[in-house]
């Protein structure tokens, strides 16, 4: 099984009245099939991207987030183009959290990265990545492999069984770039040595404000528009959409993290008044969203929502997003004390899945989903109610737990929305 | 084109009505199948069609209306389909400035006053070809979708009014057809998109609402399907026909049936 999206040269865009005029198409959304001008070579050139897989229904590229419990619940990873957005819990906690998973396993996979923040500067963040989880006696050999990967060009041009080209090569250690999806340890931070192998780009927007605009001034708040004139110029420059004909069309995939999206720092007021400027962030997104789209990029986006005082805003940035998830997390609020969420840290609301080349797409049936960090694991978890182990039943612990459990019915949002809670 | 769901319009590729505006909106779910469905029925019915898609990209429609079974890279080599990708052209248009207006001008303004390239850009794209050629049956405008041309910063009367100036074009200069799909807010306050989607209500023949279950969700029933035909310019003492089904969607097609009555159930 290889069904792989490859690279499209070009979809024969004669008629079109606003195809950009020559330029080659680079996008994942393209399913493989019988290619006119294509030959064998064609099919090796996404396939050996490190870190990412073929969607199982439609042959979607995707990448792994960083979580494979969120993985599962996404359909399989992030789809190689799309936005994921996340809707920061009340603290910042566990959002900063999936945030650095996702960044740590761009540099497992030897992604090349563009972290972009207004709060911290992104060396800061990237020295503060959480540890790959590993065994420790392949540890060693993980070391020397991590040092070969980058020498070795192990990519030979099979001609006869070019098939098992495309199998994954089994290797020693744990963590390697044929697996998909690794484990990390929050406890421990990501090793110097690896850190520094890397590959990566920092936004860090008040080093930035001083440089020269060369856009006319459109509604964009400042920041914004220096971050996507960052983003593209990286992903033209290092030829993420093989449009730039100096540099060789990359074979790697650009995982750019933004954090704290819409917050005051990057000069939006949305989160202060609630008539400020609103179509700053949505502008954003829309042509953040299009340079996704032409190039082989993913971008996992945190935004505070919850100050969002706008709520119109939310919906719209939330249709215009590929993937949201949001976090709500536990503390501070009266459900920590509540019997029923003992065990776990908060509730993560898979608010909206795309449907990418498809009309229908990969949902998990599963709506009451709750996560918890352990020591080393961040798991999610399907919210089960506790057995009611109490002598009398009485209708008031009943009624306790019924509560809450209303308070989960919006949390299905994704196929149909429902508010009225139902008595069965 | 869903079969089924023809049959519930009561329409064949054929025969298709001209002269029409179709509201589609969604409100809790996504109502996108039917912008396929349209998308891959007038391309059967060797219509014209100008697709103006801001929300996705080219590949996306194409890949789905291949199941659908229409192709859209021939539709567009043979000039029977002019299609603007929103996502790819906006890219163009913010970070190099133009030298002819563009479509999509307005994300490079700060206060773009009115949606006029936009609509020069339809009109040019669906002028009738005087030279002869074999013609194609009548123009159609299919937008997906409006509410995104609100979060780029264009009021709600703008685009009404980009709407009603192709109206005046297409539906009635040319008796063609107009499908717009416009996303429903619910109870989000979203003041422009309700001022927008009860505008277009008002001027629409035929109104194809997609909601989710109000129980929440279900595997094997999708959403609901509100379809509601009406006739604006003419105001009747009789009420405006309207049908509920709902509906499940599967991998190359839509399954409707009747509230009640999905096969999951009974």
């Amino acid at each position: 099984m290889a069904a792989v999206a490859t690279c499209g040269t070009g979809a024969g865009s004669t008629g079109s009245m606003v195809a950009a005029g020559g330029k080659n198409n680079v996008t994942s959304f393209q399913r493989r099939g019988p290619r006119a001008s294509g030959s064998d070579s064609s099919y090796s050139r996404l396939v050996s991207i490190a870190g990412t897989r073929p969607s199982v229904r439609n042959g979607q590229l995707l990448v792994s987030t960083g979580l494979p419990a969120l993985d599962q619940l996404l359909g399989g990873g992030l789809a190689v183009g799309t936005v994921l957005l996340i809707e920061e819990d009340k603290y910042n906690i566990y959002s900063s959290l999936l945030f650095k998973y996702f960044l740590a396993e761009g540099i497992i996979n030897g992604h090349t990265l563009l972290v972009a923040s207004a709060k911290e500067d992104p060396a800061d963040i990237l020295q503060e990545l959480p540890a790959p989880l590993l065994d420790d006696n392949v540890k060693k050999d993980f070391d020397e492999d991590a040092c070969n990967h980058k020498t070795a060009e192990s990519n030979i041009k099979m001609k006869i069984a070019w098939r098992y080209q495309l199998l994954p090569k089994m290797e020693a250690g744990p963590v390697s770039s044929s697996r998909f999806g690794h484990y990390y340890d929050a406890s421990k931070k990501m090793p110097q040595e690896l850190i520094e192998a890397s590959k990566w780009h920092g936004f860090f927007s008040p080093e930035k404000s001083s440089s020269t605009l060369n856009i006319e001034p459109c509604s964009l708040t400042h920041g914004y528009i220096k971050l996507l004139q960052f983003i593209q110029n990286i992903i033209y420059e290092e030829g993420f959409d093989g449009s730039n004909p100096q540099v060789k069309k990359q074979k790697n995939i650009l995982r750019i993290g933004i954090q704290n999206l819409g917050s005051p720092l990057w000069g939006d007021d949305i989160c202060c008044t609630e008539n400020g400027n609103s179509h700053s962030l949505t502008k954003f997104l829309y042509v953040l969203r299009g340079l996704l789209r032409t190039s082989l990029s993913a971008c996992m986006i945190t935004m505070p929502t919850h100050l969002i005082q706008n709520k119109a805003i939310i919906s719209r940035v939330t249709n215009l997003s590929d993937t949201v998830v949001g976090l709500e997390s536990f503390i501070g609020s009266e459900r920590e004390t509540n019997p029923l969420y003992k065990d776990y840290h908060g509730l993560i609301h898979i608010r909206q899945i795309p449907r990418l080349n498809n009309l229908i797409y990969d949902v998990s049936d599963v709506k009451d989903l709750a996560f918890k960090l352990k020591k080393k694991l961040f798991t999610i978890e399907r919210l089960h109610l506790p057995p009611d182990l109490s002598d009398t039943v009485s209708r008031s612990s009943k009624q306790d737990l019924a509560e809450p459990s209303k308070l989960l019915g919006p949390g299905c949002g994704v196929m149909a929305g429902g508010k009225k809670h139902l008595d069965f | 084109m869903f079969p089924e769901l023809n049959n519930l319009l009561n329409t064949t590729p054929d025969r298709a009505e001209q002269g029409k505006l179709t509201l589609l909106c969604d409100a809790n779910t996504d109502g996108s199948f039917l912008v396929h469905h349209f998308l891959s029925f007038y391309l059967k019915a060797n219509c014209k069609v100008c697709f103006v898609a801001l929300i996705q990209s080219f590949s996306h429609y194409n890949i789905v209306g291949q199941k659908l079974g229409v192709s859209l890279t021939v539709a567009r080599e043979c000039g029977q389909l002019v299609f603007l990708e929103g996502l790819k052209s906006s890219v163009d248009v913010f970070f190099r400035a133009q030298a002819e207006p563009h479509p999509l001008q307005f994300l490079r303004e700060a206060n773009a006053e009115n949606l006029q390239p936009l609509y020069e850009f339809v009109r040019e794209a669906l002028k009738p070809v005087d030279d002869g050629e074999a013609a194609w049956r009548c123009p159609v405008l299919l937008v997906d979708d409006l509410s995104v041309l609100l979060s780029l910063g264009m009021g709600a009367v703008a685009v009404l009014d980009f709407i009603h100036y192709c109206r005046a074009t297409v539906c009635w200069e040319r008796k063609g057809n107009i499908v717009a799909l416009v996303h429903d807010s619910g109870d989000t306050e979203d003041e422009e998109n309700n001022i927008l989607l009860n505008g277009l209500s008002h001027q629409s023949h035929l109104i194809l609402r997609a909601e989710g279950l109000p129980t929440g969700f279900c595997r094997d029933v999708h959403g609901q399907l509100r379809i509601l035909w009406r006739t604006p310019s003419q105001p009747t003492t009789q009420r405006d026909r309207s049908l509920t089904y709902q509906y499940k969607i599967q991998d190359k097609s839509v399954s409707f049936f009747a509230k009640g009555m999905s096969p999951a159930v009974l």
